[in-house]
């Protein structure tokens, strides 16, 4: 399989001139206040915008069904159980449940809910909801996962956890992320790569590569070296922040 | 839970929960006794009233004799019921077809909603009763009359509301939607009828009542009697012959059919949306 390598240039009033190189099994995570564009950079990605100058390349065989979407809201479908919601993907492509009942089961084992497929949405806590978005994502194994504050409305404890199960479900699958955030803890702990961004307009300040080895725990969650690079993205975030104003 | 937890628990009830379980206990009860004991007590009055004043049976009929007549007029009033029924569930069910159909067509449409909103509008701001002699005039058959007439009123819930359930599908799940490729179709059938179905159930309960009426207030209209007439013809005809105990035992059949219809389509809705639907969750104390 060969590298999903992406340019983009974008030059529309939510996000000017930004320029970013994904390879492929990166984790990227686009970390800036709000209305820098961080979720419009993601719409361009994911081709539900049209970049007004510049343009998003793909090269490798990409295909739409090679995407996986979580948003900040679980967006289940509350008519449908657990299994049928992470179905969605295969039946919008025509398949049948029990064409794909096995990758469907494993989704939801890799998330730890395979003993909720039949529950309805409404039956599972805030964390739950989000883990059976993210075994939606990722059930076609796509090449590209893009996550949008996916944790924001969680409370910490919840959102370490559900930290931690990502890094290892990432590993799994050998997907490339890219991971919207408020949350410079989040974006140090999770991303090889932290793109800070700025608002109005929309643009990127600066990358920062994280250079700590997966698998990463909890004691990279308490390390001097984490506290470095947490030190280093706020600074950033800071000097983009200032620059807005 | 199993009952040793349930007496261990009984045991640490404090003033607060003893007073909320019987608070509770007593909703529970009053919701059925209290309307039955309303109507036992205002059938009394009236039946006081009419003994009391000696109102003759042609004014006023006491509840008794309403009754009786209910019971030796019921060969009569059940044949006048069933073509009621009959008119009022078969304009249900078109406007049910007619509702949907145009709501999906409008979603589907931009065009053809902006031509055609304003006059779905206009028919239904328009009373029948207005509407009704023109419709006699020129639609021969009579069932067919008494059916656009029911219609006409019925329908506009069930659009406006599958309408507006139509367009209110989640926006992110729309955009999940798009990013992997589902035809108009597929969104149709699993995005937005799905998200349409509690608004359309909640038109339906409204245009469930409304088609009743509309049946009722056509056969008045259509008057003309015969073998095949419902019960507001009936009431009509009784209302010549000053039959007032047959006015109000065709009244309270009328009425009953409403209640029923709005039950029926009340179980339907709870039925259909317990699993998921929020307006069917039971709360937690």
């Amino acid at each position: 399989m060969e590298g999903v390598d992406k340019t983009f240039n974008g030059d529309i009033v939510a996000l000017k001139g930004m320029s970013l190189r994904v390879r492929e099994g990166d984790f990227i995570s686009l970390l800036g206040p709000s209305g820098c564009g961080k979720s419009t950079a993601l719409r361009l990605i994911s081709d539900l915008l049209h970049p007004t100058a510049g343009r998003i390349v793909w090269t490798g065989t990409h295909g739409t069904g090679d995407l996986g979407v979580v948003f900040q809201e679980p967006t289940l479908m509350p008519w449908a159980t657990v299994a049928q919601n992470v179905w969605l993907p295969f039946r919008l492509r025509g398949k049948s449940y029990t064409e794909v009942k096995d990758e469907v089961l494993e989704a939801l084992r890799l998330v730890g809910l395979e003993k909720f497929q039949t529950s309805y949405p409404r039956e599972l806590s805030g964390g739950m909801k989000m883990r059976v978005s993210i075994a939606r994502a990722m059930v076609t194994r796509p090449r590209l996962i893009l996550m949008d504050e996916p944790f924001a409305a969680l409370d910490e404890i919840t959102r370490f956890k559900l930290n931690n199960d990502l890094l290892k479900l990432k590993a799994a699958i050998g997907c490339t992320v890219i991971f919207v955030t408020h949350s410079v803890f989040e974006s140090v702990f999770l991303s090889d790569r932290i793109v800070v961004m700025a608002a109005r307009p929309g643009r990127v300040i600066t990358e920062l590569p994280v250079n700590a080895p997966y698998p990463r725990d909890e004691v990279f969650r308490t390390s001097a070296e984490y506290a470095a690079y947490t030190r280093q993205a706020t600074d950033a975030l800071h000097q983009a922040m200032g620059e807005a104003a | 839970m199993s009952a040793v937890e349930r007496s261990e628990r009984a045991l640490v009830l404090d003033a607060d929960e003893v007073a909320r379980l019987r608070r509770r206990k007593l909703e529970r009860v009053g919701k059925w006794v209290l309307p039955v004991a309303v109507l036992l007590l205002m059938l009394v009055i009236w039946d006081r009233i009419v003994v009391w004043n000696e109102i003759p049976h042609y004014i006023l009929p006491g509840p008794g004799l309403v009754f009786q007549t209910l019971i030796t007029d019921w060969a009569m009033l059940f044949e006048a019921l069933l073509v009621t029924v009959q008119i009022t569930l078969m304009a249900l069910a078109v406007a049910v077809l007619g509702g949907v159909g145009l709501a999906v067509l409008f979603t589907q449409s931009r065009l053809v909603e902006m031509s055609f909103y304003p006059y779905a509008v206009i028919l239904q701001v328009t009373p029948i009763v207005a509407i009704a002699p023109l419709i006699f005039i020129y639609v021969d058959s009579r069932i067919a009359g008494l059916l656009l007439c029911a219609w006409l009123v019925a329908f506009f819930p069930v659009l406006s509301n599958t309408t507006l359930g139509l367009n209110s599908a989640d926006h992110n799940l729309r955009d999940l939607f798009r990013i992997y490729g589902a035809s108009r179709w597929q969104t149709l059938r699993l995005l937005q009828l799905p998200s349409a179905l509690p608004y359309f159930l909640g038109g339906l309960r409204i245009a469930g009542g409304l088609s009743l009426i509309g049946a009722v207030v056509a056969e008045y209209v259509a008057g003309t009697g015969g073998l095949k007439s419902g019960l507001a013809f009936r009431i009509l005809e009784a209302g010549y012959r000053l039959n007032i105990p047959r006015m109000f035992a065709a009244l309270i059949l009328i009425a009953a059919t409403g209640v029923i219809i709005f039950a029926g389509l009340s179980f339907l809705s709870h039925m259909l949306l317990r699993k998921w639907h929020e307006s069917a969750l039971k709360r937690e104390p």
